[in-house]
């Protein structure tokens, strides 16, 4: 029986220990370093004029709500774009910037832009393996008025090597999705 | 199967034709500690003794006897008996060292267990050396494993696993996060000395809440003044590792006790029949050790155990929303495959377990004993994803769960009665990392419990044992919870749970959520034994199991399956009532054991798709935990036929029906039928040269939920709606493997070479319990060269 007075008193003070240990841990709400909140892409036409700006807003993260997805305007028929795609994390204050750490891995991550008919998309920039990231890029718009889906990617640590991966064709590409947001636009 | 029915017959007709008497007892060491496996003959008429030390011998005719007990490393009993009715003989055998002690001979009968403790062979423990608990467990009928990838393996028990199937180790029941259905039981196989399955909940001294079954794991005790050794080494070559286990024993009948054992695994990339799995290497660093000493009349030990391993996942398996998860499922195949290495990247698992235990038992008098147990467990698992940056150097999932018990059992043999009653207690913290960077699947959380319980067995006769229990148990939890709002209100918990919110900060709320359960757990159970070696045994039981800190709490992505996975605070306990049945068999030349049985859970909880949720990654669909009645029967049966003293036959087979009776639809995840035959040469003059080859045969799973669906996945710029197959299970499969060894006697240590094959043709084949069957085929062909020595 003495044994088992051991045990209890032991029993007692690691309560007591283990009451104290949890006050600490857990009162502010992670900070989620990671997530992508906000997909931007700017379009400004080579020659000048408005720029058209596509969004993609999810503020909760994996949680319940549907991104928001805004289009500022239209695309003129015929015209050349250069374009850059940001990504933002605006559940840290101040909100992360994204884009830096894909542009610093760029050998592990590669933007996609999937359309059909809405005209051409080229890759404008280089990773350290001289193969395209996509975080700059340049678009020419179809001749003729069209509309339709543009859906941007992007991948994490994607096979650079596959099949057309580097001209832009994700079929080959496997990797992980990091972001995908779907755009209606239209080309007037 | 005619062979079997027939040899039926024959045994069925013969044991009325004679009329003779049964001698049976038990038999134990001098710490009264039952021996299994002890040889007791009368001219012809053998026996052994079962893991509780009780033996039957059936069929002798009447007259004076010499009777003879042995077991290896015991001095054998031989005594001249008249034996002219039913009679009880009980053996103590001391160690050879020593001298021959009393025998009792009494004509009463103590109660044998009703519970059918299924028990792996040692050979088979030695097989799995290089591999897991989980693995060597599906050698059992009625076990089968659920995996994720090849190195990850829960035992399934009757179709239940995780938090339905408790493990209990060296008296310890393992607080491992068993809770999630990649986390395998986190302790070494080679620590082990006798590994055991009781199917449901009867054995109520380890808890009420095993709905599916239990696990036991015992350490390897040696009960004479001797000191022995073990090693085994085992290398492989798919993975292109291999691992050496390490034992020292110093046993002893009074003083000072103690083992001490070590692991170390090392291996690499898994290979498929076509292809490298990247990221399936694995390692593993174990350690164990215990000090005993043993008085007169009572004993203490103190013992540490300590599991660390690294285990990689799949590459393939990481997924990043249902775009990738429709073009992981149609590829069949990953869509990067590297050549083999050793290293381990992400995703992977890095886990260590820490038990510290401190044991007294004390033999109060002739009748009585009581033990008295503390025990300490640390479990910290890392879980490291690929991410970006410097977060990929941080783990995605960081927990500890620390938790501390307390066991006080007491036991009473006197003539026909025994009586187990106990009481225990414990407390557990888990600290959920808030470092890293992600919102915490589980939330930091305290829970208390204590449990009382009572068992009253008693013997009719020498041939009719029962046996009774009840156990009631407290649990209260206290946890600590963020939710998103967004999240708080898709649940519905707006209006209902507002009380447990303890602060806004502004898209979160901070809360306490707090739970208390009252349980009642009951079992019965009868054991007939009809003679000519049969036994029948029947048990009923009720088991109550809490929802764990998953079904309550889980609440965020899972990227090795690419869903969303939501708890539910209203989730309530399950309640299953159980009944099974036992039709044992254990003849010289023939024993069988077949169960079958029949399990109605109220309440049952279960992960149920119910739509996709749309976020910046992509598309999801999202798994809530459901409760419903579900019903789970089948059959599990097991023979073994030594058709001469060289060839003997081995079968096993399992069938487990499970459906929702609610909703009418099957259970998802349930065994598809399985069989195992194994036909097995041994020549012992050769060096106790044994060949074996077994054949495992796995049938398609019919009987599954159809959770496929179809999601709207852009495609150049389009949306199409693309089925996502997430349940077809995949195609049966058949596979052979071969085993052969031999033993050498080199001076005074014996030396063994075994030589396996596993999956001799090559097979490419996927299973249905795999949670990365959707992504990536099993295992190819496997070499194994295994070298045990003990000395």
């Amino acid at each position: 029986m003495k044994n088992f007075r051991i045990h209890a008193l032991a029993l007692v003070t690691l309560v007591t220990f283990a009451s104290c240990s949890d006050d600490d841990s857990a009162t502010v709400p992670v900070n989620e370093e990671e997530v992508i909140t906000t997909i931007t892409a700017t379009f400004n036409p080579a020659g000048g004029g408005t720029a058209v700006t596509l969004t993609s807003r999810d503020l909760d993260g994996d949680g319940p709500q549907a991104p928001v997805n805004t289009v500022s305007g239209s695309f003129a028929a015929g015209t050349a774009y250069t374009g850059a795609v940001t990504f933002l994390n605006e559940l840290t204050t101040p909100a992360g910037n994204i884009t830096e750490e894909v542009h610093e891995e760029g050998v592990d991550h590669q933007l996609f832009f999937q359309q059909s008919g809405l005209g051409t998309f080229t890759y404008n920039d280089l990773d350290a393996n001289g193969r395209p990231i996509g975080l700059t890029f340049k678009y020419v718009a179809v001749a003729t008025p069209a509309s339709g889906n543009l859906t941007i990617t992007l991948r994490h640590l994607p096979n650079k090597e596959g099949a057309n991966v580097s001209n832009g064709v994700i079929t080959n590409a496997g990797g992980g999705t990091d972001a995908e947001a779907v755009f209606a636009v239209t080309v007037q | 199967m005619r062979i079997y029915f027939t040899l039926l017959l024959i045994m069925a007709g013969s044991w009325y034709t004679y009329a003779q008497s049964t001698l049976s007892g038990k038999v134990t060491t001098t710490q009264l500690q039952p021996l299994d496996g002890a040889h007791i003959h009368i001219d012809d008429l053998h026996a052994m003794t079962l893991p509780d030390g009780t033996y039957s011998l059936p069929g002798i005719p009447a007259g004076n006897h010499r009777v003879v007990i042995s077991f290896i490393g015991y001095k054998s009993m031989d005594t001249l008996v008249d034996i002219y009715h039913n009679l009880t003989l009980n053996a103590v055998l001391k160690p050879t060292s020593t001298q021959l002690q009393e025998v009792v001979l009494t004509e009463n009968v103590s109660a044998k267990s009703t519970t059918h403790e299924q028990k792996l062979k040692a050979e088979t423990i030695d097989k799995y050396s290089n591999a897991s608990l989980g693995d060597a467990l599906k050698e059992i009928a009625g076990v089968s494993s659920l995996k994720t990838g090849s190195t990850i393996v829960k035992p399934v028990i009757n179709g239940l696993h995780s938090s339905r199937v408790p493990v209990i180790s060296n008296n310890v029941r393992l607080e491992d996060q068993q809770w999630g259905t990649e986390h395998a039981p986190n302790m070494d196989i080679n620590s082990a000395g006798k590994v055991s399955v009781i199917k449901g909940a009867s054995a109520l001294q380890y808890g009420g809440d095993a709905v599916g079954g239990l696990v036991l794991i015992e350490p390897v005790t040696v009960l004479k003044d001797t000191l022995f050794g073990r090693t085994i080494l085992t290398g492989d070559s798919n993975g292109r590792g291999g691992s050496v286990t390490s034992s020292l024993h110093k046993g002893a009948e009074k003083g000072w006790a103690w083992n001490a054992g070590g692991t170390f695994k090392y291996m690499g990339d898994r290979e498929t029949p076509n292809y490298v799995l990247s990221n399936t290497g694995n390692r593993e660093a174990n350690f164990w050790g215990d000090v005993k000493y043993i008085g007169n009349d009572y004993d203490l030990t103190a013992s540490y155990s300590f599991y660390n391993a690294k285990i990689g996942i799949a590459a393939a398996t990481h997924i990043g929303n249902v775009t990738d998860l429709v073009n992981a499922i149609n590829n069949r195949e990953p869509a990067v495959i590297k050549p083999f290495t050793y290293t381990i990247g992400v995703p992977r698992q890095e886990v260590q377990h820490h038990v510290a235990k401190l044991n007294y038992n004390k033999k109060l008098d002739d009748n009585n004993s009581l033990a008295l147990q503390y025990a300490f467990q640390l479990n910290k698992r890392e879980e490291y994803d690929i991410r970006r940056g410097a977060l990929a150097n941080v783990p995605a999932l960081d927990l500890t769960l620390a938790t501390h018990s307390v066991n006080a059992d007491w036991k009473q043999i006197k003539d026909n009665i025994t009586i187990k009653a106990g009481v225990s207690g414990a407390m557990q913290h888990n600290n959920a990392s808030p470092d890293t960077g992600v919102r915490p699947l589980i939330p930091t959380y305290n829970r208390y419990d204590a449990g009382i319980y009572g068992i009253y067995s008693y013997a009719f006769s020498n041939t009719l044992s029962t046996e009774a229990g009840i156990r009631y148990d407290f649990s209260h939890i206290d946890a600590t919870k963020f939710y998103q709002i967004t999240r708080w209100d898709d649940l519905g918990y707006n209006g209902i749970y507002d009380d447990i919110i303890t602060e806004n900060f502004g898209t979160q709320y901070l809360t306490n959520p707090r739970f208390t359960y009252h349980n009642v757990s009951a079992s019965l159970g009868v054991r007939k034994d009809l003679g000519n070696n049969f036994s029948l045994l029947g048990n009923a039981s009720l088991a109550m199991r809490n929802p764990n800190a998953s079904e309550l709490f889980s609440d965020g992505l899972h990227h090795s399956n690419a869903t969303i996975e939501l708890g539910n605070l209203g989730t309530k306990k399950e309640e299953s009532v159980k009944a099974s049945a036992t039709l044992l068999k254990n003849g010289s030349t023939f024993s069988f054991e077949v169960t079958p049985y029949i399990n109605h859970i109220n309440n049952f909880i279960f992960l149920q798709p119910t739509g996709v949720e749309y976020t910046i990654r992509g598309t999801f669909p999202v798994y809530r935990y459901k409760q419903a009645n579900a019903l789970m029967a089948g059959l599990d049966l097991h023979a073994d036929w030594n058709i001469t003293n060289r060839f003997k036959y081995s079968f096993n087979g399992a069938y487990v029906y499970g459906q929702n009776t609610d909703s009418d639809l099957p259970l998802t995840d349930m065994p598809p039928v399985n069989m195992t035959n194994t036909i097995r040469y041994t020549k012992t003059e050769w060096h106790s040269f044994f060949t074996e080859l077994r054949s495992e045969a796995v049938f398609t799973q019919t009987h599954y939920p159809n959770y496929n669906f179809t999601a709207q996945l852009p495609v150049d710029g389009e949306f199409v709606n693309t089925l996502v197959n997430i349940s077809t299970p995949p195609a049966g499969y058949h596979l052979l493997h071969f085993t052969s060894g031999m033993q050498f006697k080199i001076g005074k240590s014996l030396a063994s070479v075994n030589v396996s094959v596993n999956n001799i043709f090559n097979t490419t084949y996927r299973d249905y319990l795999n949670r990365q069957r959707l992504y990536t085929d099993e295992i190819g062909r496997n070499f194994q060269l295994q070298l045990k020595f003990n000395y």
